[in-house]
């Protein structure tokens, strides 16, 4: 394995991005994910589309848009601006930059999970004096720990793997914002990099295997815990 | 208890209408499955809202359409005993049971935990999981649970029709001593004759939708006499018997009742259907059938071309059934005196 300081540095933010975006996104995806299965409204089919658009759209447009929205002229960035934050070409707009991308799938599994939980038992809760907040937070919430769970980790594995969002909103900037992905991209274009680059996807490879198996574990843990 | 009912609800291509008053502890709501108890029951538990009308329970208002109430399930105290036990499977058995409790205001806690785990035999249960319950244990602990919510009215939405039969008669002994020891009024939902025997004082008979009559279990069960397939079902408590020749002698009326599927040491449940019971007009020399019970013709009664004919020893009553040709030829009559034979095997012990 050939890493140099500086691929060690993108390991480090690249494993910060992603646990950053990752735990950015879950309370939203958790919020989503139960206004979409037990809630009805008007335009639900239209939340459903923005929901899955990112997974659908190339993450170099959501990085555009993103990057109109928050840059200096776009209505986030005024906002941002007035609080005194800067974000764009910074780590943390990577951040939402993977955020954004890794979205669908987490509600996606924190979905699948919540449609499993059987209605009657949240009536059951309800009429046990539970107000709609304590079923939430007692009977919906652990019950979707294992979706909000695998979510997770898919999503943290997708946030690894962001380029295309990311280098539009937070640049490549090597120690600053330079993720594997995008160090990978400046190995590749020189000629001399090949070996480098090899070791970075080597790491690569390994994180994500790390990650999924870790994924199939949690998830068969939770199934023998509920079938016990 | 003192419910009064007034809505309109349509669901899809069905629509429940009902305009009725209840008062009373125990009330069955008897109907086929489709006819409407249970959009009755969650709209009562405030788990569906009517479309219009309104619900008193005891004065409260629990929902107005005109006045634009309607009540949160948790502000109505209303508590429910499913089908499935559903029990909360991220909880333990102690959890589960005081999850009601704990949110219940301390002014309205009148049951206590402990007498409750004690009448409902919980002790030995409390410190599992909930998946390592049986189905009848299951019951018990969402029969208590409902209860340690200590709710002004419990309703038990079918609670026995997951269950076998054996578990069945299992419960409904809990069942009735909860009502009876911590004095819950109740709604009891189901489409089975007997559960109604057993478990309430009042009918509300559900059909289509809409109230079809307000009757009591024993005329329920004289009605249905000629359509079920097993008649009318005679259901005895019966004790202290005596174990002689391989069979137990139960006290009943002013004889004995010989069973083949008795137990020693407690109280039984047993179950004779009016169709196991053959009337004699004199007392025949001998017969196979070990009960031959001399009996007081107290009332008959028509079902769709059949007659039950309501049979009396003492303080115990059967009712047998039998064609019209037959009630011709043996000449019934009320006052007349009449021979029972039942074979010791027709006595179905329930629990």
């Amino acid at each position: 394995m050939n890493l140099s300081p500086q691929d060690i540095t993108a390991i480090g933010l690249s494993m910060k991005i992603a646990i950053s975006a990752t735990l950015l996104a879950l309370p939203f995806g958790f919020a989503t994910a139960w206004f979409m299965v037990f809630r009805s409204f008007r335009g639900k089919v239209l939340l459903e589309v923005l929901v899955n658009l990112p997974l659908t759209l190339p993450p170099v447009v959501i990085g555009y848009l993103l990057l109109l929205f928050l840059g200096r002229n776009g209505w986030g960035g005024a906002f941002l601006k007035a609080a005194g934050i800067e974000l764009i070409f910074t780590w943390k707009a990577a951040v939402i930059a993977s955020a954004t991308v890794g979205f669908p799938l987490l509600v996606r599994s924190i979905r699948l999970g919540m449609e499993s939980i059987d209605r009657q038992l949240l009536q059951a809760s309800r009429s046990l004096g539970a107000t709609w907040y304590d079923t939430l937070a007692t009977v919906v919430l652990p019950l979707s720990l294992r979706g909000m769970l695998a979510g997770s980790s898919l999503m943290f594995a997708r946030s690894l793997g962001e380029f295309g969002a990311t280098i539009i909103v937070a640049g490549n900037i090597p120690g600053l914002t330079q993720t594997i992905p995008l160090a990978i991209y400046d190995y590749a274009s020189s000629p001399t990099g090949t070996s480098m680059a090899l070791s970075l996807c080597a790491v690569s490879v390994i994180l994500s295997v790390g990650i999924l198996l870790l994924h199939e574990v949690i998830g068969k843990n939770l199934e023998n815990r509920r079938s016990a | 208890m003192k419910l009064d009912i007034d809505i309109e609800k349509r669901l899809g291509g069905f629509s429940l209408r009902m305009k009725t008053e209840l008062s009373g502890e125990r009330i069955g709501i008897f109907g086929a499955s489709g006819s409407g108890k249970s959009t009755l029951v969650h709209t009562i538990a405030g788990l569906m809202a009517p479309d219009a009308g309104e619900l008193h329970l005891d004065g409260t208002c629990l929902f107005s359409s005109r006045d634009r109430i309607n009540l949160s399930p948790e502000q109505r105290r209303i508590a429910i005993v499913f089908q499935q036990a559903m029990l909360f499977p991220h909880l333990g058995v102690k959890a589960n049971l005081l999850f009601g409790y704990r949110r219940c205001r301390p002014e309205h806690r009148k049951i206590r935990p402990e007498a409750l785990i004690e009448v409902l035999n919980l002790q030995h249960l409390l410190q599992r999981g909930t998946s390592k319950l049986s189905g009848g244990e299951k019951q018990r602990v969402a029969l208590g649970r409902a209860v340690l919510a200590n709710p002004r009215l419990l309703v038990m939405d079918e609670p026995l029709s997951a269950l076998d039969d054996t578990l069945r008669y299992q419960i409904i002994p809990y069942l009735r001593s909860v009502s009876e020891e911590f004095r819950i009024p109740y709604l009891f939902i189901s489409h089975s004759v007997s559960e109604m025997q057993l478990m309430a004082d009042q009918v509300l008979v559900v059909a289509n939708g809409s109230l079809a009559e307000v009757s009591t279990p024993d005329e329920l069960a004289r009605n249905s006499m000629a359509k079920s397939p097993r008649g009318y079902l005679n259901l005895m408590r019966l004790k202290d018997p005596e174990f002689r020749d391989g069979l137990y002698h139960y006290p009943w009326g002013d004889g004995r009742l010989i069973v083949s599927d008795g137990r020693e040491n407690c109280e039984s449940l047993f179950e004779l259907s009016s169709r196991d019971i053959i009337l004699f007009k004199k007392h025949p020399e001998a017969i196979s059938a070990r009960n031959l019970i001399e009996c007081r013709v107290a009332e008959m009664f028509d079902s769709d071309g059949r007659k039950g004919v309501v049979l009396e020893s003492g303080d115990g009553r059967l009712v047998a059934e039998i064609v019209r040709s037959a009630s011709d030829e043996l000449e019934v009559s009320p006052g007349a005196t009449m021979f029972a034979a039942v074979k010791a095997s027709a006595f179905r012990r329930l629990g």
